[in-house]
């Protein structure tokens, strides 16, 4: 899907734009630290340009941030034991990782510690658990002190000018269909809205309606000025495309149709070269900054 | 040798690797082409197939239930089914609970409602006693299981075992030993102490419901999770990694074999979907570009009776698209090149559509079948292959 490279390229976009950002993996094992240069990201984070800072989500610190904030515990050296307890609760209570998640990321909005917070977030199936655990602990927990606080997460969380979802999807059926799924569980079971679409990987059509037959024809006639074979492979890859466009604009008008017509669908294009992945990242920045 | 070889006398085959890279659809052509060129009875279990799928399947939609797939006409015989996480714990809970009030009882707890709706281990784990359940039928030569995007294939490899340790874990008997003794002792606990201010003290006692009525199940969820864990190293089950030739997917692909690896299971191949043809990293292809580029166009516009400027427009276009094919193309040579494989590696072609029949599924299934391993994919193979 290239759904970290987007969630890369829009930190790096509103970083550009002068805004303070954090950019937050949910994965541990998330690349996203290589297109900046860093090859490892912690639950500190790591500042890699004047206003865009990296970490990576760690439910085990972030229990460690609750406690001392919530509770004044300083958990400093014995983590051992309360951690064992933690994966014991966590495994048994559900929603307990990821309120704990959905606890620190609002928490850093509540507290302004950055203008943006962006999260790269699991995979299409596992978000909507995290955006509903405040809902799903409410109906869980009925006193005590994480029944207070799922208050303000809600209040942030059901706040479009404060959260959004942007849904990466590309012009393919699965994807599409996992994005008019997701949207539906987001509607049903969570108060966030969703703030765009971005089409990663969309072609262009190859040349204008107008220049078609002129396509049609040089691919006909195949002039006797180019050797025999030397228009056959740029023929090859014409088709190539038209053949991955017409599967995609189909795609495409299923998934507008499926949308609300305020969504905004963002087109970003397929990134051809071969570059390495900062560059990418700032390719996609660009082409994203326009759109913001 | 072949995947075809290698799954001879195999009784299930797991595909497994990032998201969309077409593993849904590879899981279904080998069923359909297994079923179709061998006598074996196939069985493939999947997530959530596209609608196109089950279309060309022959199918109105494909349910938690196990469907016939009737256009398969043999010598084999070919059944699918979806995974629906949900409704399979539902009739987990109603086979294996002691008694009928027993199961009202879980199913209408707010902690199971979550439990299986809403968080993935849930469906991690249940993948794994759906699998059991179906190899316990005894009616399939081969089972296969199309899984969840990678991210969360180790917990679906650890879910059995984590499940087990969860039951015959220490903390499990005492929380709940409190609810069969009464609720003394309990509030003394600090652990009780800490978790009791943060989440309350209802929220705890909730949680002990639960797991008392569920503990009549204790026995047969750990003894289950052992033989799941029994049937994933047994040597008639394997696995098949797929990976299109993108850097993510790639990486995802590798560090799955490396785990399957370590813990001893058996990687039939990797299969690398969607390889760009040969001919667009070929030189040919930069020279006639370069040859179209550098071109006189006027009598060609002359012959083809159009404008010389809307001509050159034209190739223009046409000169950056191959360009940027063959780039792409060129990445994925460098990319398959340097693939050092310990498990025998595949690559089968990128299509110009969708598939959309069974016998757009049934080519593919059997070119994965039939296309030989490779260890190394020099430029001979890969120009076989493509």
């Amino acid at each position: 899907m290239g759904k970290t490279t987007i969630a890369a390229g829009l930190a790096q976009a509103l970083a550009n734009e002068g805004k303070s950002v954090l950019l937050c993996a949910i994965d541990n094992r998330s690349d996203i630290g290589e297109a900046f240069g860093l090859s490892q990201l912690h639950f500190e984070p790591q500042s890699v340009s004047g206003n865009l800072s990296l970490m990576v989500m760690d439910t085990e610190s972030a229990l460690r941030d609750y406690l001392r904030i919530n509770m004044k515990i300083p958990v400093v050296t014995k983590i051992g034991p309360i951690a064992h307890a933690f994966d014991f609760v966590a495994t048994a209570a559900p929603g307990v990782r990821e309120i704990l998640t959905i606890g620190k990321l609002c928490y850093d909005v509540r507290e302004n510690t950055y203008d943006v917070v962006v999260v790269d977030a699991p995979a299409t199936g596992h978000i909507v658990g995290y955006l509903a655990a405040p809902q799903a602990i409410n109906a869980l927990v009925r006193v005590g002190l994480i029944r207070n606080q799922t208050d303000w997460m809600l209040e942030i969380l059901s706040n479009p000018e404060k959260t959004g979802v942007v849904i990466v999807t590309t012009p393919e059926e699965m994807p599409v269909v996992e994005t008019l799924q997701l949207l539906k569980k987001l509607y049903e079971e969570t108060t966030v809205q969703a703030a765009a679409v971005v089409v990663n990987r969309t072609l262009s059509d190859l040349v204008v309606p107008r220049d078609e037959p002129v396509l049609a024809g040089l691919s006909a006639k195949r002039p006797d000025e180019f050797s025999t074979s030397s228009l056959d492979g740029l023929f090859e890859a014409a088709r190539l495309s038209s053949a991955k466009n017409t599967v995609a604009h189909e795609h495409l008008a299923t998934l507008r149709q499926g949308l609300d017509d305020d969504l905004s669908v963002i087109a970003q294009p397929y990134l051809f070269e071969g570059a390495n992945a900062s560059s990418i990242v700032q390719a996609v920045a660009t082409s994203l900054g326009e759109e913001i | 040798m072949s995947l075809r070889e290698a799954i001879a006398s195999s009784k299930i085959l797991v595909t497994c690797g990032a998201g969309g890279i077409g593993k849904t659809t590879a899981a279904a052509a080998l069923g359909v082409a297994l079923s179709q060129s061998s006598q074996r009875r196939v069985l493939v279990l999947t997530i959530d197939p596209a609608r196109r799928l089950a279309d060309a399947l022959g199918l109105d939609g494909i349910g938690n239930e196990v469907t016939s797939v009737k256009e398969v006409t043999g010598p084999g015989k070919l059944d699918v089914a979806m995974l629906d996480t949900r409704a399979s714990w539902d009739s987990l809970i109603h086979r294996h609970a002691p008694d009928e009030e027993t199961a009202q009882r879980i199913l209408s707890n707010s902690l199971y409602q979550n439990i299986t709706g809403r968080f993935i281990q849930s469906h991690d784990y249940i993948a794994m006693e759906r699998l059991y359940e179906l190899v316990q039928l005894n009616q399939y030569d081969l089972i296969v299981l199309d899984t969840p995007p990678s991210r969360n294939a180790l917990d679906f490899l650890d879910a059995p075992n984590r499940m087990a340790d969860f039951f015959s874990s220490r903390l499990l008997r005492w929380l709940t030993a409190p609810a069969r003794g009464g609720m003394r002792g309990l509030a003394a606990k600090p652990f009780t102490q800490i978790t009791d201010r943060i989440l309350g003290a209802q929220f705890l006692s909730d949680i002990t419901e639960f797991f008392v009525l569920l503990e009549s199940m204790y026995a047969g969820f750990i003894e289950r999770a052992r033989e799941v864990e029994a049937l994933l190293v047994d040597p008639t089950t394997g696995f098949l990694v797929i990976s299109t030739l993108d850097e993510a997917p790639l990486h995802e692909a590798a560090f799955f074999v490396n785990e399957l690896e370590k813990r001893n299971l058996r990687v039939y191949g990797w299969l690398l979907n969607r390889v760009l043809p040969a001919s667009l990293s070929s030189p040919s292809l930069l020279w006639a570009i370069n040859e179209l580029e550098r071109a006189s166009l006027d009598d060609v516009a002359t012959d083809l009776n159009v404008p010389l400027t809307q001509l050159s427009t034209v190739t223009k276009s046409l000169v950056a698209n191959a360009r940027a094919w063959s780039n792409v193309a060129l990445r994925e040579r460098q990319l398959i090149s340097t693939l050092r494989s310990s498990v025998p590696m595949v690559a089968v072609p990128s299509l110009d559509g969708e598939i959309s029949d069974l016998e757009g599924l049934f080519a593919l299934g059997q070119r994965i079948l039939d296309e030989p391993f490779v260890l190394e994919f020099g430029d001979d193979q890969r120009s076989e292959s493509a």
